[in-house]
Order: structure tokens, then C-alpha cells, then sequence
């Protein structure tokens, strides 16, 4: 479905992401365990190809095409989309309209708003009308947002730590949502620090210092995770030296 | 037909197309005025409601008069608007809300056809002890962009009374827009105004709010969102002076740029007198945020629709 080769980025002289290779299959929910600043949501954003964030070596690759010079909108008509860890807020647009834009934008047509929303666990009736500004809290606009990607049926959806702000208790129904997402051979890349998320996928790939050091099954990569990055001192500060664990 | 009925009905049409419901204007149970040019077609009161209008070589005197703990169940409707290309309209007024009275009013503003059209708003706002008054105010104009409008208010707030408004022109061309605003605010009240305005090609938009929290913990908002395009100019002073113990007061302006030719800028001014006052401000002016565009364009809208999208929406 998606095929990073060799990727790297540096920003202003610096190297965030270097020699990163990635393949996510159809039909997967490919978790991303990594700690804080080692390069997660720069990756998203390299594969969603928001602006300043255009490879500067490497590839990315989706269904066959490569995608490295497409802009945003062409790469969500190709039916990639991505949930900002944290959401743009909109002054005067409200949750339902929100939704629909994203169902416009998917070939299909999507679930309508309130299905979305029922699939995030929050009440059509409460949150249809509500405007996607800043009296939404962290945790709901995070929902919306997911709500959001699951009206657009994307192919390969990237959802940038989709439980944090989330309750203990909604963690299931987001959990739930990200497999919707995963169904019929679309595949889901889904950022996380917490291994217990991480469970839930088929594969996990471990990033840190800007790279990716293993990719397998998500227990032994989080059990990887646990036992040698989080105490790894590189983690926070990528100079592109990818630390060595094993 | 006669002059009135073909007169009444342009205005109608006009008023509706700045999104007023024709209906309201013929209902005897809302109160209101409409004034075309010079002349008043209709001034009708409505219980604890009293409308008093005037007709002067220049355009209209009105006095609008709510009872004291009226609560007026259906919004005011007024309606000020020149049909022809050209003409001058002042129209000063008086609006008194009586203590602990709660009232709306929808003003809307039609110029359908201006070429050389002057609309002066002169307006003194009581809002007496704890009452509330909600006041909008919307523009229809012409695209050809030959209107001046120049709306001022003196508002004065009593003791736990609020009031708040909301100008809106972005239909047809803005022309020369000059809004002078001044609130003075009194103890446990509560003011907010709020502009929105698109500009297009020539247009010259100034806008002035000013909040004069003189009333201890007295509360204030002045806010604007712009939308500045062609060779569009606006520019925005937002004030407040915190006089008073506990009083609070926030400036908030989006000026947002289309185009290479357009120039906006943001002027807020705080002054504070009594050292138990806080005030603050924020501004942002330029191009669409980006991250907005971006999350749009990542839900298959093209970039031009995610910027009409995020503009739409602050001008709502
Ligand atoms: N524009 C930039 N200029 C310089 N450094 C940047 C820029 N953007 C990101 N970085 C740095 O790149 C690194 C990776 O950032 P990124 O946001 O991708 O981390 P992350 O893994 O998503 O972290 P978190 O878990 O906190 O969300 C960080 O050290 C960050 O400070
Ligand atoms: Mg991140």
C-alpha cells in the first residue's frame, strides 16, 4: 500500500528523519511506537506532504505510484488523509459541515456525519451543530478529527496519536473506530506512545533517532520499546546518529 | 400600484435578499421600522416597544423605547436602505432599553444599487441596569461598489446589563466603510462587538471599537474578522481601557490578506488606570492559517476551496 524508501528530511540544517524504510500492507494497522521528538509526527507529515515537509532524499511511495512531488489534495483524491496529533480549530464551520467536506472527498461517498460521530462515541444530536473552533475540548476535537478521516473511507489513513486527550474509558471506542478504518484492505498507520494501543495492530515499527529500527509484531516491538528506548538518551535529541540497542 | 406599494415592495425584495424574512416586515406583531431614503414606509410598535420616527431633510430622527422589564419576544426588525443609484441618508437614533428589559433587534442595511450612496448611522444606545440587548446589524450592497457607510454608536451599559453586537457586510462591495464604536461599560456589565467585513477591489474599510471598562469587574470584547481582497484596504483600531477594579477586556482581530495588492493592519491599544484591570489582545493578520488549509486540502478539497472554506467561516 505504502512504501517509504530511504526517506530523509532535514529542516533548516538539520536531519529530523534519515534512511527510513517503511512498507505498510494492505489491510494493516501499522502502529509507530516512538518517545517524545523522535521524528513521528514529521514522518506523518512527509507522508501526507504538507508543505516544508518534502522529503530531501528517499521516495514515498503509494499503490505503485510515486507520490514524492504530489501535493495534499492530489494525495487525499488517491485516498490518503491524516489526523493531526493536534487539530486545526475552524471559527464558523461547524462539526457537520466538517464531516461532510470529508465525505465529499471520498470516491464513495462516506457514512454520513452522524454515523461518524456515533462510531467515535459522541452523540449526533449534541455535537452535529457544535462549531470545530476552540470551545470544542482537546479530547472531543481529537474524536472529531477521527471522525472526520472515517467520513472520507481513505485507503491509508495516518492518525497521529489518536488517544491521546481520550479518556481511559472511550479508549476502546477509539480502538474500535481504527479497525472501521482498517476494513476492506485499506490500511491504517497509527502513531502511538502507548503500547497497550500498539497491541491492537497488526505490525509495529519502532522510530527513534529519525529512523526506524525494527519493524515486526507489535508485543515484541513494544516490548523492544519498553526495554531499550525508553531509556535510550538519543531519543529526544536526533542528530542522525541512530543509536545502537541490540 | 401606488409610489408606497412599489416602494415598499423594492425595499422588500432588497431586504430579503440580504437574507431578512419579507414576511417579518408585514407582521403586526413584530415590531419595527423601514426606512427608504428619506421616507418612513414603516413604523410599527409592538407591546413594551415603542417606535418614534421622524422624517428630516436629511433622512430620519428615530426614538426606539424599550419598557423597563419588557422581554420582547420577537426581534425588532429595522431596515434602512436607498433603492436609487445615488443619495444621502442620515438616520440618527436613539435606542433606550429599560432597566432589566431584554430585547434583540435585526437591523439590515440595503444599498442594492449604489453608485454614490452616503448611509450615515448615528446612534446613542442605552442599555439601562441589568438588561440585555442584542443588536445585528447586516449590509446588502450593490457590486458596484459606490456606497459610504458610516456607522457610529455611543453606547452606554448600566450596572449588570449587556450588549452585544454584530456588523455584517460581505455581500457586495464594502465601498468606504467607517465604523466608530465607544462602549462605556458600568459595574458587572457586559460588551461585545464584533465586525465582520469582506472587501473587494477598492474597497477602504477602518473600523473603531473602543471598550471603556469603567464599571468595577466590567467585561469587554472587541473583535473583528476581515477578509481584505484586490486592492481591498483595512485597517483596525481595537482599544480598551480598564478604569475600574476587576474589570476585564480582550481585543481580537483576523485580518485575513487575498492577493498580492491588498494591505491591512491591526492597531490595538490597551490602556489600564486601575491596576486591578487586565487586558489583553490578539491578532493575526496575513495569509490564511495554514494548518487550516492544509487539513482541508488533506480532505481532498483543492486549496482555493480550503481557503474559501476557512474565509467563509470566519465571516459567518
Ligand atoms: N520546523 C522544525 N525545525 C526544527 N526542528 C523541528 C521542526 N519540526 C520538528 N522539529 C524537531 O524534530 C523532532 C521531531 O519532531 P516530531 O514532532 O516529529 O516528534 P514526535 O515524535 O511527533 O514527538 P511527540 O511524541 O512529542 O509528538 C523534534 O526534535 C522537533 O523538535
Ligand atoms: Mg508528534
Amino acid at each position: 500500500m505504502l512504501d517509504l524508501v530511504d526517506v530523509g528530511l532535514a529542516v533548516v540544517g538539520r536531519q529530523i528523519l534519515h534512511d527510513i524504510n517503511l512498507h505498510v500492507l494492505p489491510g494493516e494497522i501499522h502502529a509507530i511506537l516512538g518517545m517524545n521528538g523522535t521524528g513521528k509526527s514529521t514522518l506523518a507529515s512527509v507522508i501526507m506532504g504538507l508543505s516544508g515537509f518534502s522529503p530531501t532524499s528517499g521516495k514515498v511511495v503509494f499503490q505503485g505510484e510515486d507520490i514524492t512531488a504530489l501535493s495534499i489534495s492530489g494525495r487525499a483524491k488517491r485516498g490518503i488523509t491524516l489526523a493531526w496529533q493536534e487539530p486545526a480549530r475552524f471559527e464558523g464551520l461547524t462539526v457537520g459541515e466538517y464531516l461532510e467536506l470529508g465525505r465529499h472527498g471520498s470516491p464513495g461517498g462516506g457514512p454520513p456525519p452522524g454515523e461518524c460521530l456515533l462510531m467515535v462515541g459522541l452523540p449526533p444530536d449534541r455535537y452535529l451543530q457544535r462549531t470545530v473552533d476552540a470551545t470544542l475540548s482537546g479530547g472531543e476535537r481529537k474524536r472529531v478529527e477521527l471522525a472526520s478521516v472515517l467520513s472520507m473511507e481513505p485507503r491509508l489513513s495516518i492518525l497521529d496519536e489518536p488517544d491521546s486527550g481520550i479518556d481511559a474509558l472511550s479508549l476502546n471506542r477509539i480502538l474500535d473506530a481504527v479497525r472501521i478504518l482498517a476494513r476492506n484492505g485499506a490500511s491504517v498507520l497509527l502513531i502511538t506512545h502507548q503500547n497497550e494501543i500498539a497491541a491492537s495492530a497488526d505490525r509495529a515499527s519502532s522510530l527513534c533517532g529519525g529512523t526506524i529500527l525494527k519493524t515486526g509484531d507489535p508485543l515484541a516491538i513494544g516490548r523492544f520499546f519498553r526495554n531499550h528506548c525508553r531509556e535510550c538518551p538519543h531519543g529526544s535529541v536526533p542528530h542522525g546518529e541512530v543509536p545502537l540497542h541490540e | 400600484m401606488s409610489d408606497y406599494t412599489k416602494e415598499f415592495l423594492a425595499m422588500s425584495k432588497a431586504y430579503e435578499a440580504s437574507g431578512g424574512d419579507p414576511a417579518s416586515l408585514s407582521d403586526g406583531r413584530i415590531a419595527g421600522l423601514m426606512v427608504s431614503h428619506r421616507r418612513i414606509l414603516r413604523s410599527n410598535d409592538a407591546p413594551g416597544v415603542r417606535i418614534e420616527g421622524e422624517e428630516t431633510p436629511t433622512g430620519v430622527k428615530a426614538k426606539i423605547t424599550v419598557d423597563p422589564g419588557v422581554h420582547v419576544e420577537r426581534p425588532v426588525h429595522l431596515c434602512f436602505g436607498v433603492l436609487p443609484k445615488e443619495g444621502t441618508q442620515e438616520i440618527v437614533s436613539e435606542f433606550l432599553v429599560g432597566e432589566g428589559a431584554k430585547a434583540s433587534f435585526l437591523a439590515h442595511c440595503v444599498f442594492p444599487n449604489a453608485v454614490k450612496v452616503r448611509h450615515v448611522m448615528d446612534a446613542r444606545i442605552h442599555v439601562g441596569k441589568h438588561a440585555s440587548l442584542e443588536y445585528s446589524e447586516t449590509h446588502y450592497h450593490g457590486e458596484e461598489g459606490g456606497v459610504e457607510v458610516l456607522p457610529t454608536a455611543r453606547i452606554t451599559i448600566g450596572e449588570g446589563g449587556s450588549y452585544r453586537s454584530l456588523f455584517k457586510l460581505v455581500q457586495g462591495a464594502a465601498g468606504e466603510l467607517r465604523i466608530d464604536y465607544e462602549a462605556d461599560i458600568g459595574k458587572d456589565a457586559l460588551c461585545e462587538l464584533d465586525a465582520r467585513v469582506y472587501g473587494k477591489r477598492n474597497d477602504a474599510i477602518r473600523i473603531k471599537e473602543s471598550l471603556f471598562l469603567n464599571g468595577e469587574k466590567s467585561r469587554g470584547l472587541a473583535k473583528s474578522r476581515i477578509v481584505a481582497s484586490d486592492h481591498c484596504t483595512s485597517e483596525v483600531v481595537g482599544e480598551a481601557v480598564g478604569n475600574a477594579p476587576g474589570a476585564r477586556g480582550h481585543v481580537d482581530c483576523v485580518e485575513i490578506v487575498r492577493g498580492k495588492d491588498a494591505r491591512v493592519s491591526a492597531v490595538p491599544r490597551l490602556l489600564v488606570t486601575d491596576d486591578r484591570a487586565k487586558l489583553t489582545h490578539e491578532a493575526a493578520i496575513g495569509s490564511v492559517d495554514k494548518k487550516q488549509v492544509e487539513t482541508l486540502m488533506a480532505r481532498g478539497l483543492t486549496e482555493e476551496e480550503s481557503v474559501d472554506v476557512v474565509v467563509r467561516g470566519i465571516l459567518r
